[in-house]
This record gives structure tokens, C-alpha cells and sequence, in this order.
């Protein structure tokens, strides 16, 4: 990868993820770097994430559409530098990947999950090769730049970001950015050439504001903002609305919408919108300081319920955190429920999430 | 003091021994959350899991680096458990044992040893 150089100048401790070699966290340590993050602005290299252009052979509407014919989503309603999060669903209703896309005017930008691209633009391909060309880029690298400066800071190199709002996109020369994240803060992610990408993620490193951080910091940053992550929290055995992504699915594609189903699972998941899903992703607070993993059982007296799908502690809460799946009858907020640690059965209530107040520019 | 390969330290303090992390290890770890001690006065054998520890990363366990009792463990842990990578050779210490015989601390490693270990 083209960051990699820096990651190791700057003391990163490599891991192997996703195919990538990546920072699992830089000498601060993880406590450290998800609190400046939170208190001033964190960057985070994430191009191992899967960047895709749709571009149109005929109109955009038919390419969105076409787009649509994946997703539970309303695409065609995205307006013009706005972007939207995304879901790729399969014939159960489950979930293939989770995405965020981007109407630019005469094209869609899509990114994907790093662990999921290659299975992704194949998806792509096969479905909306005869609207449009299924661009996978390759030669750019993604930045996020996260936290109450982040605005601040990257205001120094592109003046014109601190006029975005929340999930706006703008093309400013070679740099595509947008106002969205992984962490629950305000901040931008920021697609760049390659070439680039060291100079520029080097000039916000030099401000006093921005520090690096790692993924280890990344995955307690997006649990304390309740955002699931792809292959623990949603995976192909659940739904949108199982997963609490009901949000995710507009007006236009629900029952009486203007544009209803039509997208792969949508028997289950229209099901589900009106009745119900039998289980539910839940927020979870175990009592004490004991964090409950991913794969925690959860217990409800004798009856087994399911299990912890991510969990650890958070640094900005002070306590562990977790979410998991649970029967939609133990779902409620409030709920006392026990997650087995170690062969010990441990108290652990259902909480609402995020567990951490998100601060979105809207 | 004498060192394990499961990156244990222990200090013999008249005929007790207080076993803790090495920094090493806590650096490893990274920033710890939360430590689970053992009881007081149990009887334990070598390589018993008798504490765990979690980091922001992930759970470790601390095994029992030779027979004998456990007498007291270190409580600022539960409530401070950073004190593990703020001073993990001094107050950031797990428990104390009773050993069933203390020549068995011959067989660890001395600093040296334990230094080209880690190198």
C-alpha cells in the first residue's frame, strides 16, 4: 500500500487485515488515540476499503434504478453531491455488504468493505454491466479524518469543506471528499491519487490537532457509535431490520412506496418492516468492568438468546460496551439479561445506542 | 527478582513471592480495562489460570507460576486497573503466593536472561 512507509515511520504496529497489511494502533495506544479523536481529530488510513465508480452508458436515472434492483434503498431520490448509506441484500434478505454511494452528478461513487470488494464489484458487474461500466479504482488511497477539529484542520488544505453538511460529497481538483465517517464525530473521508496521499496525510499529521490512529481505536470508536460492523454485527444470516437498518430502507421502497420491493429479499424484509423481526441488534451494558466479546453468550434465566456480535470496552463511556442479537421479546431498553464470560454467568442490561452521542454537522 | 517465558515477573519478599506483568507484556497488551484476581488463600498449581486480564484489545490469561497459595491480591487493580501499564513492575502487581518450596524459583530466568528473550 502506498501509506505503508508512513504507518511504519510513524511506529504503526502492523497487523495483517482483510489481504492488507495495516496499524493496529501507533505508540499512543488505543485508549489514548480514540480520546483525541474524540476531543480533536484522529486520521485514519482506510484504502484497503473498496472504491467503485457506476458510471452510465445511458441516462443516470436508469443506472440508479438499475442500482436500486441491490438495494433496499432509495438511490434515485439522492440528489446531486449528497451521499447515502447503502446495503447489498441477497435472495433471503440478508446482508451481502454494507456501502456508502454517492450521487456526483453523472455518476454514482460507491465504497465498499475491504473484506467484501472483490465479491462486491463481481455483484456489480453481473447485474448493472449493461446500464453502465462497473469502474473498480485502484490508484487511490482513502483517508478519514475524524473528531470536533477535524473541520479545522482540513479547512488549512481545502477551505471549501468547512461549508459541507453532514453526508455532502464535493470534487475539489483530484480530491473527492465527504462529510461522513466511522466514529460517530463530525469529520470527512477523503479519496486522493495515490501519489499523493503520503504528502497530504503527512501535511494534516504536522497540524497540531490531528494525531494517527489505528484500527483498534477505529473499531472502539464505531462500537460506542453503534455502527455495525460488516461480518460480526450483519452478515448474510441477517436482515436490515433484524440489524436495526430499518432506517436504511426509504418511503419509496417500502409497501405503498412508489417504487415498493423489487430488490433482492424484499418478501422477507417488507415481512418484517410490517410485523416485526423474530430477533433484534441490541445495545448492551454489562455491569462491572468485565467487557463481554464478540460470541458472549446471552441468557435469559435457562433460555439461551444468542450472543455478543461485538463488544469491548469503551474508552470515551468508561465501561464495557457490547451489542448483540436477541429474541425480539428481550429487545426492550432496559431489559435485564446474562452474558456467560469465562463459564460465569455476569449481569448485563439492553441499552440504547449509540452509546456515545453522535456530533454530525447536519 | 526472576522472570517467566509467559512474561510474569517475581519478587521474592521474605517467604512470599509477588508475581506481576513485565513491561514487556503490558506494552504488548496495550491499555488494560479490566483484571480479574484470583481469591485469596486458594490453593493453586502451576500454569492454573488464576486472573485474567483484558486489554482494549483483547482477554489474556495469567497463569499460576508454580504450586502454592495465593495470600493477597492487589484490589487498586479492580477499581485502577491502568495501573498495569502505568507501573507494571511496582503497583501495578497481581497477587502474592505462598510457595510450597521457593527453590523452585532457581528454574526462572534472571533480568539478563529474560532481556535476550524479548530482544
Amino acid at each position: 500500500m502506498g501509506l505503508n512507509d508512513l504507518h511504519v515511520a510513524l511506529g504503526g504496529k502492523m497487523v495483517p487485515f482483510a489481504g492488507y497489511s495495516m496499524p493496529v494502533q501507533y505508540p499512543a495506544g488505543v485508549m489514548k488515540e480514540h480520546l483525541h479523536t474524540r476531543t480533536a481529530a484522529g486520521l485514519f488510513d482506510v484504502s484497503h476499503m473498496g472504491q467503485v465508480i457506476l458510471r452510465p452508458k445511458g441516462s443516470y436515472e436508469e443506472t440508479a434504478l438499475a442500482f436500486e434492483s441491490l438495494m433496499p434503498v432509495d438511490v434515485l431520490g439522492v440528489k446531486p453531491g449528497r451521499q447515502r448509506y447503502g446495503l447489498f441484500t441477497n435472495e433471503n434478505g440478508g446482508i451481502l455488504d454494507d456501502l456508502m454511494f454517492a450521487n456526483r452528478g453523472d455518476h454514482i461513487f460507491v465504497v465498499v468493505n475491504a473484506a467484501c470488494k472483490t465479491a462486491d464489484i463481481a455483484h456489480m458487474t453481473a447485474h448493472l454491466s449493461g446500464v453502465c461500466e462497473v469502474v473498480a479504482i485502484t490508484d487511490r488511497a482513502l483517508l478519514a479524518l475524524q473528531g470536533p477539529e477535524a473541520e479545522t484542520a482540513l479547512a488549512r488544505l481545502v477551505p471549501e469543506v468547512a461549508a459541507m453538511k453532514f453526508m455532502d460529497v464535493g470534487v475539489f481538483g483530484d480530491i473527492w471528499i465527504s462529510r461522513s465517517g466511522y466514529t460517530g464525530e463530525d469529520g470527512f473521508e477523503i479519496s486522493l491519487p495515490m501519489a499523493d496521499a503520503e504528502a497530504f496525510a503527512q501535511k494534516l499529521l504536522d497540524m497540531p490537532e490531528v494525531m494517527p490512529i489505528g484500527l483498534g481505536a477505529r473499531d472502539s470508536l464505531r462500537l460506542e457509535a453503534g455502527l455495525c460492523l460488516y461480518g460480526h454485527d450483519i452478515d448474510t444470516t441477517t436482515s436490515p431490520v433484524e440489524a436495526g437498518l430499518s432506517w436504511a430502507i426509504q418511503k419509496a421502497r417500502r409497501a405503498g412506496g412508489d417504487r415498493e420491493g423489487g430488490f433482492p429479499g424484499a418478501a422477507r424484509i417488507l415481512r418484517e418492516l410490517a410485523t416485526g423481526p423474530a430477533r433484534c441488534r441490541v445495545g448492551l451494558r454489562p455491569e462491572g468492568r468485565a467487557p463481554m466479546r464478540d460470541h458472549t453468550a446471552l441468557f435469559a434465566g435457562d433460555a439461551a438468546l444468542g450472543e455478543v456480535t461485538s463488544g469491548g470496552f469503551g474508552p470515551s463511556v468508561e465501561a464495557p460496551i457490547a451489542m448483540g442479537y436477541v429474541p425480539a421479546q428481550h429487545a426492550d431498553i432496559g431489559t435485564k439479561l446474562e452474558g456467560e464470560v469465562r463459564g460465569k454467568r455476569m449481569p448485563v442490561t439492553v441499552a440504547a445506542m449509540p452509546f456515545q452521542p453522535t456530533t454530525y454537522k447536519r | 527478582m526472576k522472570y517467566t517465558k509467559e512474561h510474569e515477573w517475581l519478587r521474592v519478599e521474605g517467604d512470599l513471592v509477588v508475581v506481576g506483568i513485565t513491561e514487556h507484556a503490558a506494552t504488548a497488551l496495550g491499555d488494560v480495562v479490566f483484571v480479574e484476581l484470583p481469591e485469596v488463600e486458594t490453593q493453586v498449581a502451576e500454569g492454573d489460570e488464576v486472573s485474567v486480564i483484558e486489554s482494549v484489545k483483547a482477554a489474556s490469561d495469567i497463569l499460576a507460576p508454580c504450586d502454592g497459595e495465593i495470600t493477597a491480591v492487589n484490589e487498586k487493580l479492580t477499581d485502577n486497573p491502568g495501573l498495569v501499564n502505568e507501573d507494571p513492575l511496582g503497583a501495578g502487581w497481581f497477587f502474592k503466593m505462598k510457595l510450597d518450596d521457593l527453590s523452585v524459583l532457581d528454574q526462572f530466568m534472571n533480568e539478563d536472561e529474560y532481556n535476550d528473550l524479548i530482544a
